[in-house]
């Protein structure tokens, strides 16, 4: 549990793009009649993702509005769920995994770099570029530690690739998402093909491999149901 | 070692595309129908046959879960909602899954929603998970387009699939709170019994299952139960996704035979100890939740669900944190203590008052700032926090700080004689005269 309230600065009004209320639309019948309450946090997300990653008072009220849910819900789900940022982040929002294994495996460096290069956390830099937040296991241990920047995952960082990347960001350069060491998910590195390196998984031979085995159970079963009538 | 051919999950690392015409290749998808056309019956006592346990921590019987589901009533639709808020502290197995072999789980689902008369299916997606999630969608449509799934499909049997995502909490992992939250709500835990197979999504019948459960269940029905119960330990059978990360050389995601030795687990796959065995301080063998357990207790115990708990731990999530003998082991538990106090939902006193009380103290005890008389006092509080809250996150706050003070007592006692013999910078209270 922790304090979430709505920033201090809220802009006067808040409408979704044409393109987002056709989405927000075809969102709400995913759910049964009656039951469009369930996207709330999809709404709720996309508004976000409209305004610079934060929410407003305002967007809070239109999405109650569209889902013809009481205010209080809606606030209520905004402040319950700590993906939704009621305050403006950096343009380039970084949250740093700070759980027991990341870490392990050296987030309390990363967060040092976070600290003396961007300053306190929910801080935005002056260029509005960049903010930070140590948030809770993000999911990627065998890849910590991590960062989410925005909506990227960025893996196996150290405090020189971690400088490296918020030196690009900041200077717009294209940067590399997931692995900053070249896995291409959660494989040991190196890979020396312990696993999963047989070819015949790969080359259709599995398809249909099971069928006769399959089809003799079945004749077995059938042979079984007729004995018993 | 499971041999490759025994593996389900054959793209996990993402070396293959996650298409359809791709994991077709693989053998998903591959006579789906076969398998529909024996019916929901058989299917159930598949996979009742087959020994799986859930995926997701608890390791209660799938099978079993499915035939809890009532018959059809047209008023009350069932439900299958597929649980992908991973969030446990050491877990990204479900990650792997979704990105990288989503037609599994997306065939999975099909299946596990026929077997307990489900047309609709929802999948709850962690929020963090953008990516994981656009790929699913992908495969979902994928799916749709070949008429894989969808109101008149190839299959016979009327389904709909739809990905619901989340937006940062853990407590949503918990069943009964992704309910609420997947109906727009809070995330907060409900009350059982109604168990969510009477009353659960919109008040209808409705089973909860983990990504890893439902995306092995086509697999094992092609190749049958006999197949799948005859690899691992009696009562703890089948493979695993197993997520290993601190102190080993190579962290990574690997599907194993349950009950694979801890120690052949990590040389095997991980590149061994960090330092060489010697160095091995403790493991947590499930996730944040379940009790440490130190070195040489772990170290050639096999890794399924009854060896662990007789260690009074728990295989859980196979989560597999490993730490090395430079690890402040305190402070590790420590920030365990912080995650629950953070996530948890406020529901319950014990829990929402307890997890802070115990961080507090924790905070303390990293430092020495305690009594030795404290340790005692904090085993008690945790023990008030378990089992007197609605859902398992107040057992899963405690339990991490039970195993601490079980095998680590004396390390704590240590810091506060330390910090009690050595001069220190506390403000010294002066009388005011």
């Amino acid at each position: 549990m922790s304090v979430r309230r709505l920033a201090e600065k809220q802009p006067a009004s808040f409408e979704f793009t044409l393109e987002n209320q056709a989405w927000a639309a075809a969102e709400i019948t995913k759910y049964p009649e009656s039951r469009q309450a369930s996207a709330v946090i999809p709404l709720l997300w996309r508004a976000q993702a409209q305004h610079d990653y934060w929410l407003p008072q305002k967007a809070i009220e239109k999405v109650a509005e569209v889902l013809s849910m009481p205010y209080i819900r809606v606030l209520e789900i905004a402040t319950f769920y700590s993906m939704f940022n009621l305050e403006p982040v950096g343009k380039h929002f970084v949250q740093l995994c700070g759980t027991t294994p990341c870490a392990l495996r050296g987030a309390e460096e990363l967060k040092k770099v976070c600290a003396s290069r961007i300053g306190e956390q929910r801080h935005v830099t002056a260029d509005g570029n960049f903010s930070w937040l140590e948030v809770e296991c993000l999911g990627a241990c065998s890849n910590a530690p991590m960062v989410q920047i925005n909506d990227e995952y960025y893996e196996d960082l150290t405090p020189d690739s971690l400088n490296k990347l918020l030196d690009d960001l900041a200077a717009g350069r294209p940067v590399k998402v997931g692995s900053q060491t070249g896995r291409v998910s959660s494989e040991p590195e190196p890979n020396k093909g312990t696993t999963l390196s047989d070819p015949a998984l790969y080359d259709g031979s599995v398809v249909g491999s099971w069928k006769q085995r399959f089809e003799e159970s079945m004749a077995a079963a059938a042979v079984a149901a007729a004995e018993k009538k | 070692m499971l041999a490759d051919r025994d593996r389900i999950f054959t793209n996990l690392y993402g070396f293959q595309s996650p298409g359809l015409k791709a994991a077709q290749m693989r053998g998903a998808w591959d006579g789906t129908k076969a398998l529909i056309d024996r019916g929901k019956d058989w299917v159930v006592s598949e996979m009742k046959a087959s020994g799986l346990r859930g995926r997701g921590g608890a390791g209660f019987p799938t099978g079993l879960k499915w035939s809890f589901m009532p018959k059809p009533d047209p008023a009350r639709p069932s439900y299958l909602v597929v649980n992908a808020d991973e969030s446990e502290p050491g877990t990204c197995k479900d990650r792997e899954i979704m990105r990288n072999d989503p037609h599994l789980l997306v065939e999975g689902c099909l299946i596990a929603s026929f077997a307990m008369g489900a047309n609709a299916c929802y999948i709850y997606v962690r929020g963090e998970y953008i990516h994981e999630r656009n790929r699913l969608q992908a495969a979902v449509d994928e799916a749709y387009e070949a008429k894989l799934i969808g109101k008149d499909n190839v299959h016979g049997w009327p389904f709909d699939l739809y990905v619901h995502h989340g937006a940062g909490a853990y407590i949503c992992g918990e069943e009964t709170a992704l309910l609420e939250s997947l109906e727009g709500k809070k995330g907060m835990p409900r009350m059982k019994p109604p168990f969510p197979a009477n009353m659960g999504l919109y008040g209808c019948p409705t089973t909860v299952n983990n990504v890893e459960s439902i995306a092995v269940a086509p697999t094992i029905l092609r190749r049958g139960a006999g197949w799948f119960s005859g690899i691992g330990n009696p009562n703890n059978v089948g493979t695993k996704l197993f997520c290993i990360s601190g102190h080993v050389n190579k962290p990574c995601n690997v599907e194993e035979a349950m009950g694979i030795p801890f120690r052949e687990l990590i040389d095997k796959h991980c590149g061994g100890m960090r330092g060489g065995w010697d160095n091995l301080l403790v493991v947590i063998p499930g996730g944040s939740s379940v009790r440490c357990v130190p070195a040489d207790q772990i170290i050639d115990t096999p890794m399924d669900f009854d060896s662990l708990s007789k260690l009074r731990s728990g295989l859980g999530t196979a989560a597999v944190i490993v730490m090395d003998k430079s690890t402040d082991i305190v402070k590790a538990i420590a920030r365990l203590s912080a995650f629950y106090k953070h996530e948890s939902c406020g529901q319950c006193t014990p829990c929402r008052e307890g997890t802070g009380w115990m961080l507090r103290v924790m905070n303390r005890m990293v430092e020495g700032r305690a009594q030795k008389r404290e340790i005692d006092m904090l085993l008690e509080v945790s023990k008030q926090i378990e089992g007197h809250t609605i859902c398992a996150l107040g057992d899963a706050a405690a339990w991490p700080i039970q195993g601490l003070i079980t095998h680590f007592r004396g390390e704590i006692e240590k810091r506060i004689d330390q910090y009690a013999a050595n001069p220190h910078s506390d403000p010294v209270r002066i009388a005011a005269e």
